[in-house]
């Protein structure tokens, strides 16, 4: 005979229901989908710090518009080509001395500048001061680089959700369009678009808007056409929701990663064909100074007084550097499945 | 495969087609003429000049001629050079650019192809790491400032090379080294996550189940595996090469057409701005379409027949 097991009678009283009213509960907040790739971008040191290095630059860029420490286009010829000097400081390179026919010369003295004067980066050939210039040519480059970008999203997105959405015969004539745009070189559009708007910052903030929203106008139409086949676009048709409110209502919001990481991508190369274009001759013009014109300026006297290229060369390039980190980081953020 | 092609080419005609007519009608609103000190000359005499380039005529007439020149290789005369066919300005002057282009092709794909195979096989290693850090310098760095910093230290400080002018091969060196750097950055993270992907594929699971040898995956199914979408990336690096070589040749005072372009930008030189253009879309387009008939033939998934579309 098998054993019997004796139960105690109280193991069949029923159990308290409150205590097991969570067990459904999920315990980890809720995340947005913003606060989801927040949550992962965190994890990318390379990334965030290239993020504060890049908040650092705008801020000093965009403060200097108030707080400069000279006037950027203030000229003083006696006070010209003078190499950086920082008070205290006494190490070549930075305590205002330079090399000249093989000997070091104390160029402030030479120049009759008192004690009290001093230039962090040194001053140009018509003696402006070196930092505040940079400081200004960033905030040139810079909104340059991010107005073009805002234009190019709105063409590019307007362009590929239409395309997309559309279809058939529209969409193919769209994408000839595309076609034969990308295959003008972009620099040439720009050269030519220049060309025609006179040289300026407006031109050229349109002229590189309008050469570079084909890359996200054909991603943003790849994803339309994917979710157009969606079930939700589906149930919006279905209750009689316009093409606009869909647009902006299901689709916007599930292109958003898209359109975030590649504006992250359009801004760097917006800063380099300003400074491309400027440093050519074609960009920015005088007094109004971009990083791309003080670096032309200074390749003029790069053998003699090589700080006055270094300066906006490191800043230019550690912008750059910034962005695509900080954009690389970015689409591991928002798109995890992604390989890169 | 022929009709592709032959779609494809009337596809690059009809480009040209637009590319000349855009230029043109462009060309033409904007003001500047070839006339030098306008303001001296009588109208008899601007007009007599005017006639000598054909400006006098409608310009519709005006646009035919062009188009008709254009497939003739004919693209009319310098503004800026008097007398000068513009043919000739950029015949005489493809030469070198044509030289340092394949050269900073060559030298930014292959070690490019090698650095990036290398940072995938050693995925999340220090030498990973390095080869992402170069690849980012190099996208980054704009290839002007690495002309001047060559200029500077290696033809300057050290004397190994020319720091400008056109002479022999030891003048090509360091534009080519400047050039080169953003298409061997790019070829190298385009790689790397090729390859990625095709070391984490099925058929290299069954490669190395089999027994073969840990190179013998890497150079016979992993690196041919991930060498053909790399071959799309060549028009774009193109593009790449093309820019770069207008400020480059400038840096370098290399008699190239990226140099006379911005020369004739700067001079308002109107039909070598435009013949410059075509030039460049020509080569471009032509480019394109290599790559993609290359990438049919390697990419047995991909038949370019027709019916993909």
């Amino acid at each position: 005979m098998a054993d019997e097991v004796k139960l105690p009678a109280d193991s069949f009283e029923p159990l308290d229901k409150s205590k097991h009213l969570d067990s459904e509960k999920i315990a980890a907040p809720n995340l947005t989908f913003m606060q989801d790739a927040w949550r992962r971008l965190k994890m990318n040191k390379s990334a965030i710090i290239a993020m504060i290095i890049l908040v650092v630059f705008f801020v000093l860029a965009f403060g200097s518009a108030f707080f400069s420490p000279h006037n950027p286009n203030a000229v003083n010829p006696q006070f010209a080509n003078l190499p950086p000097k920082w008070p205290g400081i006494n190490i070549n390179g930075v305590n205002g001395t330079l090399m000249q026919a093989g000997t070091r010369v104390n160029a402030y003295q030479a120049a009759g500048a008192g004690a009290g004067v001093h230039y962090l980066l040194g001053t140009d050939y018509l003696g402006r001061d070196m930092l505040s210039r940079i400081l200004f040519g960033t905030r040139i480059s810079l909104t340059v680089a991010v107005v073009a970008t805002a234009v190019d999203l709105l063409i590019g997105v307007t362009f590929g959700l239409f395309s997309g959405w559309k279809g058939g015969w529209i969409d193919n004539f769209m994408q000839r369009v595309i076609e034969i745009i990308m295959s003008i070189p972009t620099l040439v559009v720009v050269v030519l678009l220049i060309l025609i708007l006179k040289p300026g910052m407006m031109s050229i903030t349109l002229a590189i808007a309008f050469s570079s929203w084909t890359t996200m106008a054909r991603l943003i139409r790849a994803q339309t056409l994917e979710l157009k086949e969606q079930e939700y676009v589906l149930a919006a048709k279905t209750l009689g929701e316009s093409s606009l409110k869909i647009a902006f209502k299901h689709l916007l919001p599930n292109l958003s990663s898209i359109i975030i990481i590649q504006t992250m991508f359009t801004i760097p190369s917006a800063i380099f064909f300003e400074a491309f274009l400027s440093f050519v001759g074609i960009g920015i013009s005088a007094p109004q100074a971009s990083l791309g014109t003080l670096l032309n300026d200074g390749q003029k006297n790069f053998q003699f007084l090589p700080y006055q290229m270094w300066y906006p060369a490191i800043v230019l390039s550690v912008i750059m550097i910034a962005f695509n980190i900080f954009a690389d980081g970015l689409r591991d953020a928002f798109d995890p499945q992604t390989k890169g | 495969m022929a009709k592709y092609l032959l779609k494809r080419v009337f596809y690059l005609l009809l480009t040209l087609f637009i590319v000349i007519t855009v230029t043109f009608f462009l060309m033409k609103l904007l003001p500047g003429t070839p006339l030098q000190n306008q303001q001296k000359l009588s109208p008899a005499q601007q007009h007599l000049i005017l006639k000598q380039y054909g400006l006098t005529k409608p310009i519709w007439q005006q646009y035919l001629i062009y188009v008709g020149g254009v497939f003739q290789g004919n693209f009319g005369t310098s503004f800026q050079f008097s007398d000068q066919p513009v043919s000739y300005l950029i015949s005489s002057r493809i030469g070198p650019s044509l030289l340092l282009g394949l050269q900073a092709m060559i030298l930014g794909v292959v070690p490019g192809i090698l650095v990036g195979a290398l940072g995938a096989i050693k995925k999340n290693t220090w030498v990973d790491t390095t080869t992402t850090i170069i690849s980012i310098l190099g996208i980054s760095i704009p290839s002007f400032v690495l002309a001047v910093l060559l200029q500077y230290f290696l033809g300057l400080k050290l004397h190994l090379f020319p720091i400008a002018d056109w002479g022999g091969f030891a003048y090509t060196v360091l534009p080519t080294l400047a050039l080169a750097a953003s298409p061997f950055a790019d070829t190298a993270r385009f790689t790397r996550t090729e390859m990625v992907d095709v070391l984490n594929s099925d058929y290299i699971e069954l490669a190395r189940a089999k027994g073969l040898s840990k190179w013998g995956v890497i150079y016979h199914h992993a690196l041919r595996n991930s060498l053909i979408p790399v071959v799309t990336i060549i028009g774009p690096l193109a593009v790449n090469i093309m820019t770069g070589s207008m400020v480059i040749e400038n840096i370098f005072s290399i008699p190239g057409i990226g140099e006379q372009f911005v020369k004739s930008i700067l001079t308002n030189d109107y039909p070598t701005i435009m013949a410059v253009t075509i030039v460049y879309s020509v080569m471009l387009m032509v480019v394109l379409l290599i790559t993609d008939i290359v990438y049919g033939i390697i990419d047995p998934r991909i038949r370019i027949s027709g019916r993909s579309n």
